[in-house]
């Protein structure tokens, strides 16, 4: 499944700590090569702003992933707690003068709490039943938001402050991926991956299935939440239709695309699926429809999304290396791309 | 007093249109339990259908219908031969998301210059539009129309399901497919007539709301799809008499909340009434409780 930490306890903590710093270089590196190239104006203005806003889906995609990745829980409403975000935060910047770091915090947690008391009576439904709640949950928050003339009703809210500069966006999503990362080997990681495979045996075993529910909804919900703080001093401009249920798709089709229970799966179907369309733009009217093909062509060919369960790893780029490197040395595990 | 009739006689026409919807959702889930969101696109079709079918082969009313159903059921079948049966054993978020890829694909499609375009195209008039007056309340030949279609429809889907012998090889189908195609049904072909008869029901709810409400667009389907979904599992997701019952509640629903309480707020009504029903009685209004198996 995810990567498997094959040292023994006693020698594990400073390896642990290497490891930490080896995935510390390599995020910083990732960091450092796309702020050269903008300075070195290979990524322009234009493409900058398309990097951001994959990196604010992708942050919420992440989110999405533990709750439909990992705890196998379809959740069709999404988009709804990226808008409760980006209105709370906005709110608080807008009216209250608040620091971005506040207003960011504040969305999270109203994020959170709505849904935790949403979750609190659905997430006992199973399956499609589910879905189809979550997604009626979705609905009525953007029509009680288009209600509220406070936040502009159905106008929505115009010149936000752009606060959400690259660097932020490019932290806030590497934090969210070492959070989930860091908690699905725990514990309570892997008793809601028990969830998701079998919720009776799960149960049967002595997990609580809808406590853990719950925390993987609220927590995945928090980062939606985040993602939307981001999005709306990215934008500048939020209105309720922005977060309707076809959002909510699209981040789904994020999740699967690139593996559910895989979180460089969510960074690749991401910055795929949000590039894709930008790039296909010379097409013209053609564009969505190349689109769509490639979607369901991609979905019917490989199912399990393009990386499954599989991760992406520092680790596991290094061991490619050594292979591409060492060919014909008899290299028995290392050639896996993290398994 | 006529007022409250009125609207009731509104919100029955509405929900036939839901309820034609509905049942195709309904068929599909019941018999590969698989939520088709491509389904609101072929209703889309459909008066898509309707429209070329009256302004460019010149065709009656009962000829437009025809069209419709036949040219959505062949949609239909080719969509499921083609997108959802290589995946009919994977995961079902992964089928899931291959509906709303064909979704995405017939909207894109209608928009391109070659087909429709993306303007709003108006409803041609198949006929003159006659009014009756019963007291207060106005009911167009439009409304009896389309409610009398989707009454004989129900009927005789009804009939089909209940007394053929492919209905009832469908009812074995979506009982258990395994043990269905070890009883000798050709259970692919079974799924192809499932999906054929419920986009023909949407092809016809299509041409009827380009009667009721003249205008084409492409989008068209994606908010009476997500009604006539919730309409569906409103009635019990897999249960056909219940997504008609779904669905004629659901315009009654709409219709009364926008005249009495408000009219921003109707879409949420609509989707509170689902949840409180889904939380009350989690298999719907006519669902079956299905136990769990370990």
């Amino acid at each position: 499944m995810t990567t498997v930490d094959k040292t023994s306890p006693k020698t594990s903590i400073s390896k642990i700590y290497m490891k930490y710093i080896i995935n510390l270089i390599g995020v910083a590196a990732v960091y450092g090569i796309v702020i050269f190239l903008v300075q070195r104006g290979i990524i322009d203005s234009y493409n900058l702003r398309i990097l951001k806003s994959a990196g604010i889906f992708m942050i919420a995609a992440f989110g999405l992933n533990l709750i439909l990745g990992f705890t196998g829980q379809l959740t069709m409403g999404h988009a709804a707690f990226m808008s409760i975000g980006a209105y709370f935060s906005a709110v608080m910047t807008q009216n209250f003068n608040a620091p971005f770091a506040i207003s960011l915090l504040v969305g999270i947690i109203a994020a959170g709490i709505i849904a935790g008391l949403i979750g609190y009576p659905i997430l006992r439904l199973r399956g499609d039943y589910l879905a189809i709640c979550t997604l009626g949950f979705g609905e009525i928050i953007k029509v009680v938001i288009q209600n509220i003339d406070y936040v502009g009703g159905a106008r929505g809210m115009t010149s936000i402050p752009v606060k959400s500069s690259f660097m932020i966006i490019f932290f806030c999503a590497a934090a969210c991926f070492a959070l989930l990362r860091n908690l699905i080997n725990t514990t309570k990681g892997r008793a809601i991956k028990a969830i998701r495979e079998d919720e009776i045996a799960a149960e049967a075993m002595g997990i609580n299935p809808t406590r853990y529910k719950m925390t993987a909804f609220i927590l995945g919900s928090a980062m939606a939440g985040l993602a939307g703080g981001l999005y709306a001093h990215f934008n500048t401009f939020i209105d309720p239709v922005t977060f309707n249920y076809s959002k909510s798709f699209d981040m789904i089709t994020y999740v699967v695309l690139g593996g559910m229970g895989s979180l460089s799966g969510t960074v690749v179907g991401t910055l795929l699926l949000v590039i894709l369309p930008e790039s296909l733009r010379a097409l013209a009217e053609y564009r969505m429809l190349i689109y769509a093909v490639l979607l369901v062509g991609l979905m019917i060919f490989r199912p399990s999304g393009i990386l499954g369960t599989k991760e992406i790893t520092v680790k596991g780029i290094i061991n490619l290396f050594k292979k591409l490197g060492g060919k014909g040395k008899t290299t028995a595990n290392n050639g896996k791309v993290g398994e | 007093m006529e007022t409250l009739l009125q609207q009731i006689i509104n919100g029955i026409c509405q929900g036939s249109v839901y309820a034609l919807i509905a049942i195709g959702y309904t068929m599909v889930y019941g018999i590969i339990k698989l939520i088709n969101f491509a389904h609101c696109d072929i209703y889309m079709i459909g008066a898509y259908a309707g429209y070329f079918a009256v302004c460019t082969l010149r065709f009656g009313f009962t000829g437009t219908l025809l069209f419709a159903m036949a040219a959505c059921a062949v949609l239909g079948v080719t969509i499921e031969r083609i997108a959802y049966k290589p995946l009919r054993n994977s995961p079902k978020v992964t089928l899931f998301i291959t509906t709303m890829g064909v979704e995405l694909l017939l909207q894109n499609l209608i928009k391109t210059d070659f087909l429709a375009g993306p303007n709003t195209l108006a409803f041609p008039e198949i006929f003159a539009l006659e009014t009756y007056k019963f007291g207060d309340v106005i009911i167009s030949n439009y409304q009896i129309i389309s409610v009398l279609t989707t009454i004989v429809l129900s009927i005789l889907l009804q009939l089909l399901v209940k007394k053929t012998k492919v209905g009832r090889a469908m009812r074995a189908t979506s009982f258990d497919r395994d043990a269905a195609a070890l009883m000798g049904i050709n259970t692919n072909k079974v799924i192809s007539i499932t999906f054929a008869i419920g986009s023909a029901l949407a092809g016809t709810a299509g041409v009827i709301v380009g009667l009721l409400y003249p205008k084409l667009t492409p989008a068209m389907g994606v908010m009476p799809g997500l009604k006539s979904f919730v309409a569906a599992v409103l009635g019990g997701i897999g249960v056909i008499p219940g997504a008609m019952v779904g669905g004629v509640l659901m315009g009654l629903i709409e219709t009364l909340s926008k005249v009495y309480i408000s009219s921003g707020f109707s879409d949420a009504i609509s989707f509170s009434v689902l949840i409180i029903i889904l939380l009350v009685k989690p298999t719907g209004l006519f669902g079956k409780n299905t136990r769990e198996k370990v």
